[in-house]
């Protein structure tokens, strides 16, 4: 079992988790949004191969957080609470 | 000189102490140029080879494989052939493969070791009895052999299954498609891999593309460990590697990589004679012609490139695997192992052309490739001789993301994705 940190409730077990999408997949918003940039906000992925950042979703508290991790090792970098993602940790 | 497999070639052989066989493929040095350049040595890329010489006459074509043919999901999966799908589109796909996997032995002069010994998709409520009747219904109305069994004939069927009033997840009646089955799935890479080579297809092993060759904004070959190659068309047919191989053409897929586990445990006499799958517990299984139980069940819901899996799936596989069996608890497992699926928002493929011209995409099978292996390589054949898509394959083009008419697939293909 991994353990993956809550910015709230501190390290959970991975099974308390739920991937919840790609960091930065901001939705176009206006009236002048085509039907590629709305399918790629819904469906295109950047589904990159080692560094990482991702939205999940902490089942038991039910806050959705940044997870900073490596897709091919599984190691774990950061964590943070939305609220506190300025510019240095965008991706 | 021993060239075709046959019994009285194995009887010659033995004649002579096996000193004729020859090495089923060859290993060529990479030309500069090719009509068409496949990227991946998969079943898919394999078999795509194969069908552009077969069907298509083509003379001069290439697969190019980062480590050794098979080593990737086509050497992972668990073999299920079958092609019980809900939607017209998917089961003309599916159904195109598991009749050419019908023939596949014969055609391919390679015994692939199909087994069609019925594929059982369990139902545990009335309420699932009513979809799984809708199922056949559906099933059989696109020309599927499907029927509808009942908790008895589910028994008769699998008699070590828990089907009594104290399983925790009680059995109702079950899917029953009796072509659907195993084939072995070492012998089918190896098999069109073969079959590809004796056509004159170069096969070239630890060769990894490191990028694409890209003039006027189009693509005309690709760079490799061994050197760039030129080609008019290039086709990807790398599974769970796609979207690293789009970022470096430059652009992105509706894809994300996911960890699939699979495991076995030891090999114990004749057991279980189809394949048997529970939504309810997901988990399914199957003894192999060895012996050994093959179970795997759901997605490590976990973006993932590292092929191992997680503890916490494999646990919920393998509890639903002895709530289903209970004889199972005395097995031991042998081994566990991973390979990573690439999965589209619906869960059905992706085949046409990608973003950039003369490159061509083969991907997005998720959890469910080697069943369509055949079908892949003849419709992708079709797409990179042709330049145009064949009729089954054309709604399983990219476009469909933007068109909004996709083809969800995660409920009718009978296993949680």
């Amino acid at each position: 079992m991994q353990l993956f940190s809550c910015p709230f409730c501190g390290p959970r077990g991975e099974s308390e988790f739920r991937f919840a999408g790609e960091f930065g997949n901001a939705r176009p918003e206006g009236a002048t949004v085509t039907d590629a940039q709305w399918s790629s906000y819904l469906h295109r992925r950047s589904n990159p191969k080692g560094r990482s950042a991702e939205l999940w979703l902490h089942l038991t508290c039910g806050e959705v957080f940044r997870l900073d991790r490596d897709t091919l090792t599984h190691v774990v970098s950061g964590s943070y609470a939305l609220g506190d993602c300025a510019e240095e940790v965008q991706p | 000189m021993t060239k075709r497999y046959s019994a009285f070639a194995l009887l010659k052989e033995g004649l002579v102490g096996h000193t004729g066989w020859q090495p089923a493929w060859r290993s060529p040095e990479p030309k500069p140029r090719y009509d068409v350049v496949v990227v991946g040595g998969g079943g898919h890329g394999l078999a795509t080879a194969h069908y552009l010489v077969r069907n298509h006459g083509l003379s001069s074509v290439a697969v190019i494989e980062k480590g050794w043919i098979g080593g990737g999901n086509s050497g992972r999966n668990t073999t299920v052939v079958r092609s019980n799908y809900f939607f017209p589109e998917s089961a003309a796909l599916y159904e195109m493969a598991l009749k050419l996997y019908e023939g596949l032995s014969r055609a391919l002069n390679y015994n692939i070791m199909l087994s069609q010994r019925g594929m059982v998709s369990l139902c545990h409520s009335p309420a699932e009895m009513e979809t799984a009747a809708r199922t056949v219904n559906a099933m059989q109305i696109n020309g599927i052999d499907a029927e509808l069994l009942s908790r008895a004939e589910v028994q008769r069927l699998m008699p070590a299954l828990n089907c009594g009033p104290d399983a925790r997840y009680p059995v109702y009646g079950a899917v029953h498609q009796a072509r659907g089955g195993t084939a072995r799935h070492d012998a089918v890479n190896w098999g069109y891999a073969r079959a590809a080579d004796r056509a004159g297809v170069d096969i070239l092993q630890n060769t990894e593309v490191t990028d694409f060759i890209i003039e006027d904004g189009a693509c005309r070959g690709v760079r490799t460990s061994r050197g760039d190659i030129r080609a008019d068309r290039v086709g990807i047919a790398v599974a769970g590697h796609t979207s690293v191989l789009a970022a470096r053409a430059g652009f992105r897929l509706p894809l994300t990589s996911f960890a699939l586990q699979a495991a076995i445990t030891e090999a114990v006499k004749p057991a279980l004679d189809c394949v048997v799958v529970s939504p309810a517990t997901g988990t399914y299984v199957s003894q192999s012609d060895k012996g050994d139980m093959v179970l795997g069940g759901g997605l490590d819901l976990v973006p993932s490139y590292g092929q191992r899996g997680n503890l916490p799936t494999l646990e919920t596989v393998i509890a639903g695997l002895l709530e289903m069996f209970p004889s199972f608890r005395q097995l031991r497992l042998a081994r566990q192992w991973a390979g990573i699926t690439d999965v589209t928002p619906d869960s059905s493929p992706i085949i046409g052309e990608s973003p950039l011209p003369n490159l061509f995409l083969n991907c997005g099978w998720g959890t469910g490739g080697f069943k369509a292996i055949p079908a892949g390589g003849t419709l992708f054949a079709h797409l990179l001789a042709t330049g145009k898509h064949h009729e089954i394959s054309r709604p399983f083009d990219l476009d469909r993301f933007e068109r909004g008419r996709l083809i969800d697939e995660a409920a009718g293909s009978g296993i949680a994705h």
